[in-house]
């Protein structure tokens, strides 16, 4: 088995995280908003395990754990927080949700 | 093995861009789907066999899973596939697109001159020695965590319900 | 039996707790079982205690009972603990069985209040508070206790606090009080840092063996620890701000202004009497306070118009005679005197209070007049509160109480002339004051029509203590009627007995023909002025100003406020614009300016924010790597 090149999954994690926050600043729907969230958090989490398989130690894949419980614990709290939007805006745009505004 | 790696990764920066560039939400969550799937392949290259298995089980299962049922309760029709483009304007992307290629070079920068990693071991890290090391020096984090995953159980719970006024 | 002490002071408190938190939500007749109940049931404790200490007395003649250490920091560790004795056993009877009294009446009095529950959290609070007064075994403790009741009399002294007036009474009598308990802290201190412990028989025991008589620190512990009793018991110069703490309802003004509160004082003076022996300087001037405070207070009495007022003055002008007695270390006398005054003191005011509630709240003795055929059990109960208060002989509680002060004072000889002086002449006054009071209420015509005559939970407190005030005067005699001493027998195992070694200042019967004769001669001239020859307002003294000038309660209030209020509230004024404060105000308006550019930023669009993030993100990276 020909070891992979940890700078190479260690740019791939970049090219994701950067995708997913392209994603976070372009899109104005909420769901895609999470969407892009979930694609950057598990581009971290690719990116620790890398850093654990170039050292040869298990502990990037216990973040990458971490990572995991954290972003599933994000996610049911986001979708329940979209569903209250819907119901209370009646849209998803979250240019809308602006009654925070100084 | 490295074939794999590369395909995988170029199958996963393809659909990601597709994920976050659709108007159809079901047509990005699949997207999403795969692209997390091709995650999971690029993870049992690396030799994190555990790491893939639960990116499969949790991420394209469970995660993907929770943004249909929320996509079906909110029923997104067509109109709002046409909103979506309407949203999508070429100007919006200078910005970010911008942003982002900074962000990009400078990450690339510091990849780059990162020392060289202690010889990278070829075998892979099985669960036995994540596990060990979990429940060993990180028993607190474990504790942690699942505090956290309670706290988004009580706080998924207490949004979710309907509006008592 | 004993060791059920804790429950006396614990059972108000709980009482307290549940009508603190739950009280707003309970019905009207559960709050009142809750309030007097809670208190009813300590004084029947008390009262089973006190049969268990007198049948079977503990070892010492004192039963300690420590619950828990309540701190314990570099050797100083006052605990959490009773002290049972005849002292504290006194107190105890009194604040829980007239407490008893004046909560039940309260329950008819307040009937109509939308406080009712908070009045009674309040009391219960005042009960607990100072049970723990009473009872502890250390100064600590003690003082705990001491600013429990000053919190509840500014609460409930405040209670209608709708009334600006009100609120300032309460004021007032807090920031006074707060005076002499400053000077109380600063004598506890000196007492510890001299002696090493606050416990008060420790600290008595250790003050006689290393202080001689008259030391400058004893002298200084005692005369600061008499600023406390001052304040607390409204004495010279302290003592503005009682006639004003009449602002609250009237069964506050009997619980805490008349009976109890006001009485701790002398109990603090009586307690630690072993300092003043030791301070015979601070005892003496003591003795000139109670005399001084008793003449001023006596005199402003007779020219008030407010019923409540009067009593006011009539009770700083009582505590005055339990300080004379202190002064002259007449110890027992001066708790027997606490005692009965205490019951013909809550009657009064009680008795007062029933008239106010049927007049519609009228206070001014001026417009009352008649009421003896409107209410008679008020004003049987009341005539039975003034003849005790102005110690009509043989037949009264307070006749007893006085005469043993009195007695104390003629024995002394030489020494004893001022005191007894004063309060033979202060006796005159009392008689005079009180039945003016009576003749304006209750005789001559009726100038306000009487609602309906109070019920059962008024009349029962004042039937009852009606009979204390006449009964509760013999359990001590003097020599010549009967002499009976179980008082003195009581709580001999605690106060000294007064030694009576000097010769007399003049024959017996001189001495009875003044005691009986000068409170008879008031009475005699309040019944030719008020009732035979009935006046109009300037009746009796025909001298306007001083009128006035005792009306005002001799001018204390306008030099007070000459001295101390106004050039602090002069300088206050003067600082409020000084320097300091610009550079304040630029950062102030400074941050006032931020904010309005800032606030730009808050644009409420989450895309923003997240841009916001990423161009962080990039700027920190970039620093690092270009470091």
């Amino acid at each position: 088995m020909t070891p992979i090149a940890p700078e190479h999954a260690v740019a791939l994690a970049a090219v994701l995280f950067l995708l997913g926050l392209i994603g976070v600043l372009v899109r104005r729907n909420a769901i895609f908003v999470l969407m892009s969230l979930e694609i950057m958090i598990n581009a971290t989490g690719l990116a620790f395990v890398a850093a654990g398989a170039a050292w040869g130690q298990p502990d990037g894949q216990v973040m990458f754990l971490f990572i995991l419980s954290m972003a599933a614990a994000e996610v049911s709290v986001g979708l329940a927080l979209v569903l209250r939007m819907y119901s209370r805006f009646k849209t998803l745009d979250t240019d809308a949700a602006d009654t925070m505004r100084g | 093995m490295t074939v794999i790696f590369y395909l995988s990764a170029i199958i996963a920066v393809a659909a990601t861009f597709l994920a976050i560039t659709r108007t159809n939400a079901v047509h990005a969550l699949l997207y999403l789907a795969v692209s997390l799937l091709a995650v999971a392949m690029v993870l049992f290259t690396l030799g994190a066999p555990f790491a893939a298995a639960l990116e499969i089980v949790i991420y394209a299962g469970a995660i993907v899973v929770l943004f249909v049922f929320v996509v079906m309760m909110l029923n997104q029709g067509t109109a709002t596939i046409r909103r979506e483009r309407a949203y999508l304007t070429p100007s919006m992307w200078i910005v970010p697109g911008l942003l982002t290629l900074v962000l990009f070079a400078e990450l690339v920068c510091v990849v780059a001159w990162v020392p060289e990693a202690a010889g990278a071991p070829a075998e892979a890290i099985g669960p036995k020695a994540v596990g060990m090391a979990l429940f060993g020096p990180y028993a607190i984090a474990v504790e942690m965590a699942s505090l956290l995953l309670l706290a988004g159980l009580i706080g998924a719970f207490h949004l979710g319900r309907r509006d008592e006024e | 039996m004993l060791h059920l002490l804790w429950l006396i002071p614990s059972l108000p408190l709980a009482g307290f707790l549940v009508l603190a938190l739950a009280g707003r939500r309970l019905p009207r007749a559960l709050v009142s079982i809750v309030g007097v109940g809670s208190v009813g049931l300590s004084a029947l404790l008390s009262l089973l205690i006190a049969r268990e200490f007198v049948v079977r007395a503990p070892e010492g003649d004192a039963f300690v009972q420590t619950l828990w250490v309540w701190m314990n920091v570099g050797g100083f560790a006052p605990s959490i603990g009773f002290r049972l004795d005849a002292l504290s056993l006194l107190m105890t009877l009194v604040v829980t069985c007239v407490g008893f009294l004046i909560h039940l009446y309260s329950t008819e009095y307040m009937r109509d209040d939308e406080g009712f529950s908070r009045f009674f959290a309040y009391m219960n609070l005042f009960v607990a508070m100072m049970l723990a007064l009473v009872l502890a075994d250390n100064l600590v403790l003690l003082y705990l206790g001491w600013e429990g009741v000053g919190l509840c009399s500014y609460l409930l002294i405040g209670f209608w606090s709708r009334d600006p007036a009100n609120d300032a009474a309460a004021r007032k009598a807090f920031i006074v009080t707060r005076v002499g308990d400053a000077a109380m802290a600063i004598g506890l201190f000196i007492l510890f840092t001299q002696l090493g412990t606050l416990d008060i028989q420790d600290l008595m025991q250790r003050a006689v063996r290393e202080w001689p008589v008259g030391s400058g620190v004893a002298v200084a512990a005692a005369a600061l620890l008499l600023g406390g009793a001052v304040g607390k018991s409204a004495q010279l110069p302290l003592q503005t701000w009682l006639p004003d703490a009449m602002a609250g309802p009237t069964p506050v003004s009997a619980l805490i202004h008349a009976a109890t509160m006001v009485t701790a004082g002398v109990y603090l003076i009586a307690r630690t009497n072993v300092l003043f022996t030791l301070a015979p300087s601070v005892q003496a001037l003591v003795m000139v306070v109670g005399a001084l405070t008793l003449l001023l207070a006596g005199c402003s009495a007779l020219v008030q118009t407010d019923i409540k007022r009067v009593l006011a003055y009539s009770t700083i002008s009582q505590i005055g005679y339990m300080f004379l007695a202190l002064g002259i270390g007449a110890w027992q006398a001066a708790m027997f005197h606490f005692m009965t005054h205490a019951f013909f003191k809550a009657l009064l005011f009680l008795a007062a209070g029933a008239v106010i509630v049927s007049l519609h709240h009228e206070q001014d003795m001026f417009k009352m007049g008649g009421l003896r055929k409107q209410l008679p059990t008020t004003f049987w109960t009341f005539l039975i509160g003034a003849a005790a208060l102005s110690a009509l002989p043989l037949v009264t509680a307070g006749y007893y109480s006085k005469d043993a002060i009195l007695h104390h004072a003629w024995s002394l000889g030489r020494a004893g002339l001022v005191p007894w002086t004063a309060g033979v002449l202060g006796a005159f006054l009392t008689g005079l004051y009180t039945f003016r009071m009576v003749f304006l209420v209750f005789f001559g015509e009726a100038k306000t029509k009487a609602r309906h005559g109070p019920g059962f939970a008024i009349h029962l407190p004042l039937v009852l203590l009606g009979a204390l005030s006449i009964f509760g005067g013999f359990v001590e005699t003097p020599e010549s009627l009967g002499h009976v001493t179980v008082f003195g027998r009581f709580v001999g195992t605690i106060l000294p007995e007064a030694g009576t070694a000097h010769a007399a200042l003049g024959p017996e019967w001189l001495f009875h023909a003044a005691a009986v004769g000068l409170p008879l001669l008031g009475i005699a001239l309040a019944c030719w002025f008020y009732l035979l020859r009935p006046r109009t307002e300037t009746a009796g003294l025909g001298l306007d100003s001083l009128r006035r000038f005792w009306f005002s309660g001799w001018g204390f209030d306008w030099v007070y406020d000459l001295l101390f209020v106004k050039p602090f509230v002069t300088i206050a004024r003067l600082n409020r614009s000084d320097a300091v404060d610009w550079f304040y105000r630029v950062v102030a308006d400074l941050s006032v300016g931020l904010h309005l550019v800032l606030r730009l930023t808050q644009s409420g669009r989450l895309r923003r924010y997240a841009s916001g993030i990423a161009l962080g993100a990039a700027i920190i990276l970039a620093i690092v790597e270009l470091r």
